[in-house]
């Protein structure tokens, strides 16, 4: 196979395919170990190695949020963390906000005030709705907003999803 | 993204250890700028070694009554921080007003000073660019450089340092901690970035392995009168054209010290001790304010696209004086501009 045209300009030795390491992840309250290749990112390793797919991969360079997960509690963006660096870490994503089957309040919020179209910024919208109600720094409108403002909404579902989030807030 | 090994640091003198033995590697802490440059093949390094675990997470009150921040503290609890939301509160607006949240619960201090500039054709490796391949020629001088510098340009290189944490870092007189093979020593915030000139491929003096472990802010808070104003594309989450830190002492009408920091002008945050110094007893009004931004901006030069910019900076540089003479900060979530 012919090198690609970018390997070539770059003219770096090859280096060695690593080994790949074995690292423990609290998925939505399941332990689960996984053996990766140090590149792998979290948002793949959801994806892709624990079938969890309600994690969307938007831009992949931590411009949008459709990616975000609660890692240890905090929202961040997936696609910017390698898996091997949150060994041991406690990860919860959208399919782990339901409680007994019964939705997260965020969950249902967004569903009475129609806060969606396409529905693909929906789980980082609501990962991130429930980072910041744990972070308890937003309390008006404009503050939501603000702090929110890491998830991109391209069908522009913004208002609804403002008051989607006060409805929850009221709530807890 | 290239193949790389990955390996923890026990400690800072194994993290230094461990970099001296493989020149190609980068530590990562969170890894927020450095993966997405890796994904774009800007940054291939052979490994990296992981100082995310290590014990840089404090902040902690000085003997000489400032704080020292540890430099994994990330970014979010630092502006969240009590004593940084009370005595230091130029350096928690500008952090809140960088990046997003997810980001900012992410990001490192350290890594904050040491991200990389966001010039579209640094990050694109079809197009020349002397900061990520030297030689090999700027396409921002005579390309699309809305977003790029005024001040202290070189003909090698015209990009903007990005982070907003900085600008205020500097205006605050922070002093940088670093442990590299000989041991730790200090770095005056203005030190630490630098200019293009004929090196746009370096961004800091710091030394070969070197690691930054803490970033220490002097007792002087301005923290009555400061307003850190960012003026961007979108009102949120958007890199800055220009943004002002600006602090002030008053004794009355008069300005006792004035410190003033640019971002979005320049390869670093931009200070002018002389401009400053100029402010020194005279009063806090808009002709004070009007003559410093002359000052600060008289060797302001555009490239076409970013030309707006010196009439933008001056009148940001004049809006955040008065706001801080004012005791009326820029608020960081309502954007309205008084």
């Amino acid at each position: 196979m012919q090198p690609s045209a970018r390997s070539t300009a770059a003219a770096q030795p090859a280096i060695p395919a690593p080994e790949k390491i074995s690292t423990v992840l609290n998925v939505n309250g399941v332990e689960t170990r996984l053996n990766i290749a140090p590149w792998t990112t979290l948002l793949d390793a959801l994806r892709d190695h624990l079938d969890l797919t309600g994690t969307k991969k938007g831009c992949d360079h931590g411009q949008c949020g459709a990616c975000t997960v609660l890692v240890d509690g905090r929202r961040i963006n997936s696609c910017l963390t390698l898996a091997v660096m949150k060994d041991g870490a406690t990860i919860t994503t959208i399919e782990g906000l339901a409680k007994d089957g019964v939705l997260h309040p965020l969950q249902q919020a967004f569903i009475d005030h129609d806060a969606f179209q396409c529905g693909y910024c929906t789980p980082g919208q609501i990962c991130s709705a429930a980072g910041l109600m744990a972070e308890g720094k937003a309390r008006t409108a404009d503050e939501i907003r603000e702090l929110m403002s890491g998830n991109i909404c391209r069908c522009g579902a913004y208002p609804n999803i403002v008051a989607a989030i006060q409805q929850a807030m009221g709530r807890s | 993204m290239i193949n790389f090994q990955y390996a923890r640091a026990s400690d800072i003198a194994d993290a230094v250890r461990q970099h001296a033995a493989d020149p190609a590697a980068k530590f990562i802490a969170g890894g927020t700028n450095l993966i997405d440059l890796m994904k774009d093949d800007v940054e291939r390094p052979s490994r990296l070694i992981d100082i995310s675990r290590l014990p840089l997470k404090t902040v902690e009150e000085t003997a000489a009554g400032g704080l020292r921040i540890g430099a994994l503290v990330p970014n979010s609890d630092l502006a969240y921080h009590p004593l940084v939301a009370e005595r230091y509160p130029l350096l928690a607006s500008a952090i809140l007003a960088g990046a997003s949240q997810q980001l900012r619960n992410m990001a490192s201090t350290g890594g904050n000073l040491l991200q990389r500039t966001r010039c579209s054709y640094f990050y694109d490796i079809a197009t020349p660019c002397n900061k990520r391949a030297p030689g090999s020629g700027c396409s921002a001088i005579h390309g699309l450089n809305r977003m790029h510098a005024i001040l202290g340009t070189s003909e090698a290189c015209i990009a903007t340092h990005p982070s907003d944490m900085c600008v205020a870092l500097a205006a605050l007189d922070a002093i940088v901690h670093v442990t590299g093979p000989d041991g730790e020593r200090t770095i005056a915030f203005g030190d630490l970035h630098r200019l293009p000139g004929e090196t746009p491929q370096r961004d800091t003096n710091l030394q070969p392995h070197e690691i930054i472990t803490a970033i220490a802010l002097p007792a002087e808070t301005f923290n009555a009168h400061y307003s850190y104003l960012k003026i961007r594309d979108r009102l949120s989450y958007a890199f800055a054209l220009v943004s002002v830190a600006a602090a002030l002492t008053l004794d009355g009408g008069a300005i006792k010290e004035a410190r003033l920091a640019l971002g979005g002008v320049a390869h670093k945050p931009w200070r002018n001790p002389a401009a400053e110094a100029a402010l020194r007893g005279k009063p806090a009004n808009g002709a004070s304010f009007k003559e410093v931004a002359e000052l600060l901006l008289q060797d302001a030069k555009g490239f076409g696209h970013n030309n707006f910019k010196v009439d933008l900076a001056r009148s940001a540089i004049i809006r955040a004086l008065t706001q801080a003479a004012n005791e009326t900060p820029q608020s960081q979530s309502d954007k309205k501009i008084r």
